[in-house]
């Protein structure tokens, strides 16, 4: 293994941006992602490579301690941050057809419901590991879901609702998108949602954290 | 010092309102709407669960304002209303309280992250105090500052209100209990760092809302108190975790189930207590019979 890619891996996990970020303490002045990425596309690595064994293992690393508890928002919040910018560089490549991302997921919080967090951290969560993330925003119906769904008719579809007094339009909402484009997958988050819930509306999936959605994305499509 | 600290100092458990939102829906509030509008649009819908709260036996009322700062407003294009918003939930909830109770102005979150450069520390203090001075001009006696998760917002947001109203401050986070049974905040802030930095913020009483239940309030409680002896604590816990049925949510403990926990959470350390999500009048008035026998 590429040693730049070990080191780019340990960069995401710890959410270390850039060679100027003062986070987290124990790597200052070291190198980020924004260095390393453009050092390993420099030195001909190819951005496939970065993707799979950079990127990826260090996302993964972020979401299983924070499954775990063992780490909380802010720290994934800078792993995130850190994918970002070395996604930038990556972007040109997917563009171009060198480097390929596993899949589509769409996600949005549902109507009435302008709550942002989790499905912020879930969306850089699957896009680190290696999806095409396309984020309908906040306050999202059905129609807006239905739409993106018809413009990419393999992508999943993943609905976030923060609020008791939200979490019903999960239902309308994934009945339509089942009844406008049958066979669209769904996968339900947020604080009060379960199980349970998921199953009574007739969702495909729910996930606590987002490393349950990773997981279950790349039991479906990759 | 406010009556409600005199009361706390001479050993009284005070009794806190229940939820808003869910009580707001039932009367008709749709999903894309701005809950603190009603203020203005159907002020009479606000008065009566303020009533309903008075009547069941509250010795304090919250007002309709939890999502009324610049930011949260700003989603509905009403950032240039804050304070006659406010002022407004301030005034309904005075109304139903009459003298003898007290009002606590309700400020949330704005939902904004400072980590990630979403908001500046000026902004969101310039936030709250508008909030906050709002509040007061309406008839608030202290200002609550609820559902916080993040240590740095929930400090700036006590000192807004401490510097700028003759307000008391009361302020409450929202905790999990996560893997290995200890509490945390989403944001990874355990009851213990909470209360050293709010009191050391000013916050003259502080505690949790929302959460998962009333049950694991007493662990959160005996933290708190732990960490500090003196402290008032203030608990404003759910109905539970939210079940679905017939496309409806409901929540799992009823009014004897909450009452039955409020003799342990007293006696682990909490001064006032009242309910958040799925709450009920129903649960303040069993709430206050068991503090009314204590």
């Amino acid at each position: 293994m590429n040693e730049l890619l070990i080191k780019l891996a340990e960069c995401i996990e710890f959410g270390k941006i850039n060679m100027a970020s003062p986070y987290p303490p124990q790597m200052k002045g070291q190198e980020g992602a924004d260095e390393i990425t453009r050092r390993a596309l420099e030195e001909g690595v190819p951005p496939q490579d970065i993707l799979s064994n950079g990127l990826m293992p260090g996302m993964e690393r972020i979401g299983v301690k924070f499954r775990e508890n063992k780490v909380f928002v802010p720290q994934v919040l800078m792993s995130a941050k850190a994918m970002s910018t070395a996604m930038l560089h990556l972007k040109p490549h997917f563009l171009s057809g060198a480097a390929k991302q596993k899949g589509t997921f769409i996600i949005g919080t549902v109507l009435g419901d302008l709550h942002d967090i989790g499905k912020n951290l879930v969306g850089m969560m699957v896009e680190g590991n290696g999806y095409k993330v396309i984020d309908l925003g906040t306050d999202v119906g059905s129609d807006k879901f239905i739409e993106a769904v018809r413009q990419n008719p393999e992508a999943v579809v993943g609905l976030s609702a923060l609020l008791t007094t939200t979490m019903v339009n999960m239902e309308k909402i994934t009945r339509e998108i089942k009844e406008a484009m049958p066979g669209t997958l769904v996968t339900i988050g947020g604080a009060p949602v379960n199980n349970d819930f998921c199953s009574k509306i007739g969702a495909d999936n729910y996930s606590p954290d987002p490393q349950g959605v990773v997981e279950y994305l790349n039991s479906k499509i990759a | 010092m406010s009556k409600i600290l005199q009361e706390i100092q001479k050993g009284k458990i005070l009794v806190s309102d229940g939820a808003w939102g869910t009580f707001l829906q039932q009367k008709g509030l749709k999903p894309s709407e701005c809950p603190e509008e009603w203020n203005i649009s159907r002020a009479d819908d606000v008065f009566d669960i303020a009533k309903s709260y008075v009547d069941a036996g509250a010795d304090m009322i919250e007002t309709n304002s939890f999502g009324g700062n610049y930011f949260k407003l700003k989603n509905y294009g009403f950032e240039d209303r804050v304070f006659e918003i406010n002022k407004a939930a301030a005034e309904i909830s005075r109304k139903a309280a009459g003298s003898d109770r007290f009002v606590l102005g309700s400020v949330g979150p704005t939902g904004k992250l400072l980590m990630m450069e979403e908001v500046t520390e000026a902004e969101l203090y310039e936030a709250f105090k508008e909030q906050s001075i709002a509040l007061e001009a309406g008839g608030a006696d202290a200002i609550v500052i609820e559902t916080m998760t993040d240590l740095e917002e929930a400090r700036i947001a006590v000192k807004a209100a401490k510097e700028n109203t003759r307000c008391e401050v009361f302020c409450t986070m929202t905790f999990d209990k996560i893997i290995g049974g200890e509490y945390r905040t989403m944001m990874g802030i355990s009851p213990t760092e909470m209360t050293e930095a709010l009191v050391d913020a000013g916050a003259a009483v502080i505690g949790a809302n929302c959460g998962n239940g009333i049950a694991d309030m007493i662990g959160i409680v005996k933290e708190i108190r732990l960490a500090n002896a003196s402290i008032p604590i203030l608990i404003h816990a759910n109905a539970g975790m939210p079940h679905f049925c017939d496309g409806e949510t409901t929540f799992p403990e009823s009014p004897d189930d909450m009452a039955g926990n409020v003799k342990e959470i007293a006696e682990a350390g909490a001064n006032i207590i009242g309910g958040c999500c799925g709450t009920t009048p129903g649960h303040i008035c069993k709430v206050r019979e068991v503090v009314k026998s204590l």
